[in-house]
């Protein structure tokens, strides 16, 4: 707040149609939303399906911090800094494994897979010293939802369940996708490194505008469906669910074929046993509905994107530093599917992707473009006027309209300003 | 197993090839760069180690030799912005060197190392890679049956790989 004018800086640089340059170039802006956005809301840091049996670990992130996601041999799983408590050092050097016990190369001290310190070297000289108080860090809450992993440093704040808010359902969707009702992330990430700030990827997600543009070129040449659903003409929404939560819902398009497995450019002709396999799990009606409407398109604030085929997870390391961590979506019970998920997701996205390359260009173009200061603003104004609430009261707008990016900056305000 | 003299005229063959290939990359002679695949060719960029099953786990390129024409009419277009404009590009190409074991079908399998310096609008990138390729002659001309770029840094995040690697 400032005293002499009583208006809060983030009101001054974040209003209903636009926003200021400075929000993604300001290292100090950058250094607060570690603070009250990636060490305070729930992010999402992995699958449980990554750590499928006892002992087995991962190693993820929450922003710059690394974290070790592991499950323990009770079957629990923990989100632990991957800081040795003595000194600091890292205690995990392998992006994965099976192991009941971390030792710190520096001074050999020992956790378990849990966190608890379980010994050190030449422990006569730590006498009296009570062991608990000196365990791994640990992300104060985890809560999972449908097997995607959430992490929140702030010991009390809304439940994962209420974070999610309406946007649970698209996930509840998705797993639908799956026979068995479950998704495995399984095919290993690709790391896609930017010189950009993180919140260009973060609206780019949900942003219907770009695509007829920035993706002509493989429009042009690849016998791609996609350009239509993000035409002037389509009847696709972008939605926003509250909490950052966004969507592009291709559902009314897609309804419109009336074509099961149409949403993936394919058939039940093509996928026999993903068919079969889905009628005997759902009921022919509900499967074929599933099969019409596809998995969903939605930007999970601040960090996951479920973009149909494949998991976006973005990771900032810095104001003008990011990674976008992507891989295909696997479903339970569908290895037909999944072969094909692989494939797509290969030619789509990643360094040399089809499409993420050139989406990469522009966020890279923007950083640069916005440390020009006149004009001062990011416009977003698109669909203002035209933006209305759906049956469950969430604003939406046509497919190319920016009710995503100003969602998001909402509730990036909310968030940002003091309490 | 080749004579003495033999061996020599064929590695002769394959470094101009790997030359020629290399200039087609830098160069952004897309066309031309495609005429020396097979018709069944491979074109491989895993990611995350040099020995991950391509079938099971994603790579950074993966394309069956339609992919690769795909890839190559992309570029084509001038509107694929990463490259647009392109990268000013050079490579050095060493470490030639015909595999141990050769394959018995009659192809050659031959490995290089690279080292490309990439200047794009973004910034100066050094790349470094391990390149294994099964060579075969067609028609008296050496043609790619399968190139593997193995990246000194696959298992790191990296920054848009969009020219020809």
């Amino acid at each position: 707040m400032n005293m002499m004018t009583g208006v809060s800086p983030w009101e001054r640089l974040i209003r209903p149609d636009r926003v200021h340059g400075s929000l993604y170039t300001d290292p100090e802006i950058f250094e607060a939303e570690l603070k009250n956005i990636w060490y305070r809301t729930w992010v999402y840091v992995g699958h449980e399906s990554e750590v499928p049996n006892a002992n087995d670990y991962v190693v993820k992130s929450i922003g710059p911090q690394s974290v070790i996601m592991t499950r323990d041999e009770q079957g629990k799983v923990n989100l632990l800094l991957n800081r040795c408590s003595h000194r600091g050092n890292q205690v995990c050097s392998f992006e994965r494994g099976n192991a009941r016990s971390f030792t710190c190369p520096f001074h050999s001290w020992t956790f378990a897979n849990d966190g608890r310190l379980v010994g050190y070297a030449f422990p006569d000289g730590y006498e009296g010293q009570d062991k608990s108080q000196l365990a791994l860090g640990r992300v104060t809450r985890v809560e999972s939802y449908r097997g995607f992993v959430f992490g929140s440093f702030a010991a009390d704040g809304p439940t994962l369940k209420e974070h999610l808010g309406g946007a649970a359902e698209t996930i509840d969707r998705l797993v639908r996708t799956s026979p068995d009702g479950e998704v495995e992330i399984t095919a290993g990430f690709l790391k896609h490194r930017v010189k950009a700030n993180w919140k260009f990827i973060l609206e780019n997600e949900c942003d219907g505008y770009h695509p007829a543009f920035v993706h002509t070129s493989i429009f042009g040449v690849a016998d791609s469906m996609i350009g239509k659903l993000y035409g002037g003409a389509s009847t696709a929404l972008t939605r926003d669910y509250g909490n950052g939560h966004t969507e592009i819902d291709l559902r009314p398009e897609f309804r419109k074929r009336d074509a099961p497995m149409s949403w993936f450019g394919t058939s039940e002709e093509r996928l026999p046993d993903y068919t079969a396999r889905m009628k005997t799990a759902y009921g022919d009606t509900a499967a074929r509905q599933i099969m019409i409407d596809g998995t969903p398109h939605v930007m999970i604030f601040p960090n996951l994107f479920i973009a149909e085929i494949q998991m976006f997870v973005i990771q900032p390391l810095g104001v003008d530093d990011s990674v976008q961590h992507v891989t295909a979506l696997q479903f339970k019970g569908a290895p037909d599917l999944n072969r094909r998920l692989r494939q797509q997701t290969m030619g789509s996205v990643g360094p040399a992707g089809f499409l993420l390359a050139d989406d990469s260009e522009m966020y890279e173009r923007c950083h640069r473009g916005v440390l020009a200061r006149n004009p001062e603003w990011i416009f977003l104004g698109r669909g203002e006027k035209r933006q209305r609430q759906d049956e469950l009261g969430f604003t939406v707008g046509h497919v190319t309209d920016e009710v995503p990016s100003r969602g998001i900056w909402t509730h990036y305000r909310k968030l940002m300003e003091p309490n | 197993m080749l004579s003495r003299e033999s061996s020599a005229t064929l590695m002769s063959a394959i470094t101009a090839f790997l030359y020629r290939e290399a200039r087609l990359q830098d160069e952004h002679q897309y066309e031309a760069w495609e005429k020396l695949w097979t018709d069944d060719g491979v074109y491989w960029v895993p990611a995350n180690g040099a020995d991950i099953d391509p079938e099971r786990q994603m790579s950074i390129i993966y394309d069956n030799r339609s992919r690769i024409a795909l890839r190559v009419r992309q570029l084509m277009t001038g509107k694929h912005f990463t490259q647009t404009p392109q990268s000013n590009l050079r490579r050095l190409i060493s470490n030639i060197e015909l595999m141990d074991g050769q394959p018995d079908d009659g192809d050659i399998a031959v490995a290089s190392n690279s080292l490309i310096f990439e200047s794009s609008l973004r910034d100066d990138t050094l790349w470094a890679a391990r390149n294994e390729y099964r060579l075969r002659h067609v028609d008296g001309e050496l043609r790619m049956a399968s190139k593997k770029v193995i990246l000194v840094n696959n298992d790191k995040a990296i920054y848009t790989l969009s020219f020809l690697v």
